[in-house]
């Protein structure tokens, strides 16, 4: 499934709704879960899952077409953990 | 780092703002949203959401694990398991915002 399939479903099964408010939900759902770990913050949806933020250090890098060392310097990164409740449904248990 | 911790009841407050429905509708949409994505992956489908990332569900084999008090050796049965893969654009954003 892709975006546009999702925003699709989304206006079908809310006929009141036009298609540019569909898309305004769906996008807007997923622009506030990166603006908020851009922010540092924690997104946490009880049955889905949690985004978070976690800090990778500096280290040496390589690289892999010279073999020279390069530093990197440390960063943040986007994670995901799946919530409980999607894991047992992947999983059969509903 | 890690201020806050946001909620479904944000997202739905943040759809409240943008699009003007009901705080009650924008809840029940969030929800919506979250519900086909869930389903989708359910179904073993992969879930692409262009410039937020990719949700893929992963077969993984039957393996033996250890039980980590006892050392004891127990099988873990074969497993579905999701893994998201954010897109350029969000680790480009999570990057930037978190500097220093």
């Amino acid at each position: 499934m892709i975006r546009s399939e999702l925003i699709q479903k989304i206006a079908d099964e809310n006929p009141n709704l036009s298609h540019r408010d569909a898309e305004r939900i769906v996008n807007t759902v997923f622009e506030e879960i990166i603006d908020a770990m851009s922010r540092g913050d924690r997104v946490e949806l009880r049955g889905f899952g949690a985004f978070s933020v976690k800090k990778r250090d500096a280290r040496t890098g390589r690289n892999p077409r010279t073999g020279d060392s390069v530093p990197v310097e440390s960063k943040h990164v986007p994670f995901f953990k799946t919530g409980k409740l999607l894991r047992d449904r992947l999983n059969g248990k509903e | 780092m890690g201020e806050r911790t946001l909620t479904r009841m944000d997202l739905s407050e943040a759809v409240f703002r943008e699009v003007g429905l009901s705080r009650n509708e924008s809840a029940q949409l969030v929800e919506s949203v979250l519900g086909h994505v869930s389903d989708a992956l359910v179904a073993g489908e992969t879930v692409k959401i262009s410039s937020f990332g990719t949700f893929s569900v992963r077969a993984k084999g039957q393996r033996v694990g250890r039980n980590p008090k006892t050392g004891e050796e127990v099988p873990i049965s074969p497993r579905r398991v999701l893994s998201f893969r954010p897109s350029h654009l969000m680790k480009d954003r999570v990057a930037a915002g978190n500097k220093g």
